[in-house]
């Protein structure tokens, strides 16, 4: 290395210690675990054994192997796929008509929040109600329209879009949120000088303005939306603990059941495993868009 | 529609229980460069807002080109505007941003959707009008180097060009420009005043142009209107405002260094009466009246005879020093401006006479009165009169 100015050392050296504590903790707390995760994958072991033994791949072999885990893989996918798409298109609906209204902000956004804030399993008793073949809601509701009516919960077509649709009422909340807070950010001049250049109808106040940009919010908001999709769980586990014929059975429940039902604990690491790779897919897209594209500084 | 003549008449709006304008009539002639000249906060931007139709006035009438336009939408009205802040779309790159308006204008709405709207019949001519237009505006803004470029990778100056181009391109009847300089530093001011000048020139455009920068005001202007508190207060061509203010505000808002404002008396005979010595200024006024006497700092010249200052500090600025000076029994401090040569040969402390070449003579209430230099004055005086 070249001749370093006088002190360098040291102030390298104070700017390592300085830093330990939260290098530290944030290995203990965030990366260790995930690489706990990821070394258990590649053993044998299940829980209450003395011995750890190393299998390499195995594991893998065996998930590639499950049809289980493929069908709990592509439930999860078209979950996500369904509810991330219905979330934030709903999500700017809505954030768009609570901003719009003079009165009562405070209320609609409060109430949006709710299914967020408070508990899904609690709520999962209502959505039982709702579904319920014969006194439900939704069936209620259906059969005055003339729709077709089911036992949505216990119809391997349909239980998984039912999931999904709790799944959008408990997350619209908090895209709408973050949608409102990425509405604000946007200067009303640009609104002004848009109008002074001949637009002024919602549609190309929307076009021009609001949904370029809503970019950066947008990015974060399907990331953060597909992320929480991908971590669906208390619903299956509560309302069709993964049937009808695994018609609900998805990654997180898989990987409940192996890990701590069945005690395959290296097992379930491996589930964890091809979870956890999603999820980091979905940061890091997050972040290069972020990033690259929906910057405008 | 061509370059049109503005008209406001009795604007009057209150946000809440606050009255930001007060009966404001203003008139900018076909081609005109009037400048709205105020403080922060006396209601320019909210006039402006009013006339662009982006804020409702609670009453008078907006006229342009003689019609009334109060009920007509933004973008019916045919104005520009250049925003404060320069509100470019900051996803658009400088092209979009230029073109946006003309898109907007020219193309159906048909013509105007995303793709499909290239397919649409006719489009393909009236885009090829709106590049060479946007074209022909970049050129003489030096933007033509910039145009793929996102405002983000612009300087302020740079900024600053395109919205003016963004404004310009459509060829509007008046242009509404907000402080279009406040956001750059002092030498790129200079340039781009003189680029907007050049460019009012060149369109013989109308343009209201607000500002609290009286250098502005001053420099580019065909005529200043000076607000204050939501009124107007006088509107005239800058050299006029500055040699004959209509009111002791206008004459203090306008100059810099600022006027000097002087309590003074009218004796017996109508002669001014300051620090107590007798000027050889005359007014009509009952005797002992108490008046403000307005003194410009470049007005008050060192010559025997002259008003005894004390010389408290002295503030060079190149060719020209301001002196800080007490006069007896005057609380304000008194300004001077006179000759760096001058300056040298005087140190802090010492006892200067300041002569008054000309007075202007303010009520107390502020209203400008007349004044004129006596006949009878001594013949120092006579010599300071010139
Ligand atoms: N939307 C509004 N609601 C309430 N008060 C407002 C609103 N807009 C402006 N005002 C008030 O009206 C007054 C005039 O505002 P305006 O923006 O016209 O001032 P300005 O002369 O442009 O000032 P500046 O030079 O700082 O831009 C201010 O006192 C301001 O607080
Ligand atoms: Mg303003």
């Amino acid at each position: 290395m070249a001749e370093t100015r006088p002190g360098a050392r040291a102030e390298a050296l104070a700017a390592w210690a300085l830093s330990l504590p939260a290098l530290i903790l944030l290995w203990a707390m965030l990366l260790g675990p995930a690489v706990a995760v990821l070394l258990l994958s590649f053993t044998g072991w299940s829980l209450g054994e003395a011995e750890m033994e190393w299998i390499g791949a195995g594991n893998y072999a065996q998930l590639a192997a499950d049809p289980v885990f493929w069908t709990s893989l592509r439930n999860t996918l078209i979950y996500v796929g369904v509810c991330v798409p219905a979330t934030v298109g709903l999500g700017l609906a809505a954030a768009l008509l609570v901003e719009s209204v003079g009165r009562g902000r405070g209320f609609y956004r409060a109430a949006y929040f709710l299914p967020v804030a408070s508990t899904l399993l609690a709520m999962a008793l209502v959505w039982e109600f709702m579904f319920h073949p014969t006194v439900g809601f939704v069936n209620q509701a259906f059969g005055a329209l003339g729709l077709p009516v089911t036992d949505w919960l216990n119809n391997p077509d349909v239980a998984l879009l039912a999931l999904a649709v709790i799944g959008v009422w408990q997350n619209l909340g908090l895209a709408m949120v973050l949608f409102v807070a990425g509405l604000q950010g946007i200067p009303r001049d640009l609104y002004e000088a848009l109008a002074m250049d001949g637009a002024d109808g919602p549609w190309e106040r929307f076009r021009r303005v609001t949904w370029p940009m809503l970019g950066p919010a947008l990015v974060f908001v399907v990331s953060i939306i597909a992320i929480r999709s991908f971590q669906v769980f208390d619903t299956v586990a509560v309302l069709t603990e993964g049937g009808p014929s695994k018609s609900t059975e998805v990654l997180l429940y898989t990987m409940v059941q192996e890990g701590f039902t069945f005690l395959r604990s290296a097992y379930g690491a491996a589930i964890t495993v091809v979870f956890l790779v999603f999820t980091l897919a979905i940061t890091m897209a997050q972040t290069i868009l972020l990033d690259r594209r929906a910057h405008y500084g | 529609m061509a370059v049109a003549s503005v008209d406001l008449i009795g604007i009057g709006k209150r946000f809440g229980a606050t009255e930001v304008l007060q009966d404001v009539t203003l008139r900018a002639a076909d081609g005109e460069f009037l400048a709205i000249l105020g403080a922060s906060g006396c209601g320019k931007s909210t006039l402006l807002r009013i006339l662009a139709g982006l804020e409702g006035a609670d009453r008078g009438q907006v006229r342009l080109g003689g019609e009334e336009v109060g009920h007509l939408r933004p973008k019916a009205r045919d104005l520009a505007m250049v925003f404060q802040s320069y509100a470019l779309y900051p996803y658009m790159t400088v092209r979009q941003n230029i073109t946006l308006p003309l898109q907007m204008r020219r193309l159906s709405a048909l013509q105007r959707l995303p793709l499909l709207g290239r397919l649409a019949p006719g489009g393909r001519a009236l885009r090829a009008g709106i590049t060479a237009d946007v074209d022909a505006v970049a050129g003489p803004l030096q933007l033509s180097a910039l145009m793929e470029r996102r405002p983000a990778q612009l300087s302020g100056g740079q900024r600053q060009r395109v919205a003016l181009g963004r404004a310009m391109v459509r060829q509007p009847a008046a242009f509404l420009m907000d402080e279009p300089l406040s956001n750059l530093d002092a030498k790129l001011r200079v340039e781009a005043r003189a680029e907007i000048v050049a460019m009012q020139r060149r369109l013989s455009a109308t343009i209201l142009y607000v500002t609290h920068d009286q250098v502005e005001a001053m420099t580019m202007a065909d005529r200043v209107a000076v607000m204050q508190a939501g009124r107007v207060l006088q509107v005239a061509p800058p050299q006029h405002l500055y040699d004959e203010p209509a009111s002791i505000d206008v004459a203090r808002f306008v100059g810099s260094p600022p006027m000097n404002i002087i309590p003074a008396l009218l004796d017996e005979t109508g002669m001014v009466e300051l620090a107590g010595h007798v000027l050889p200024w005359h007014a009509q006024g009952r005797a002992g009246a108490r008046v403000m006497a307005g003194i410009r700092p470049e007005s008050l010249v060192p010559r025997p005879g002259g008003l005894p200052a004390t010389l408290k500090r002295v503030e060079r600025l190149g060719a020209e020093a301001v002196l800080h000076c007490a006069l007896p029994g005057v609380e304000d401090t008194v300004l001077a401006r006179v000759e760096t040569a001058i300056a040298n040969g005087l140190s802090p402390g010492g006892t200067i006479p300041l002569m008054p070449r000309r007075v202007l003579l303010f009520q107390e209430a502020g209203l400008r009165m007349e004044c004129r230099p006596h006949p009878a004055a001594t013949p120092a005086m006579e010599g300071a009169l010139g």
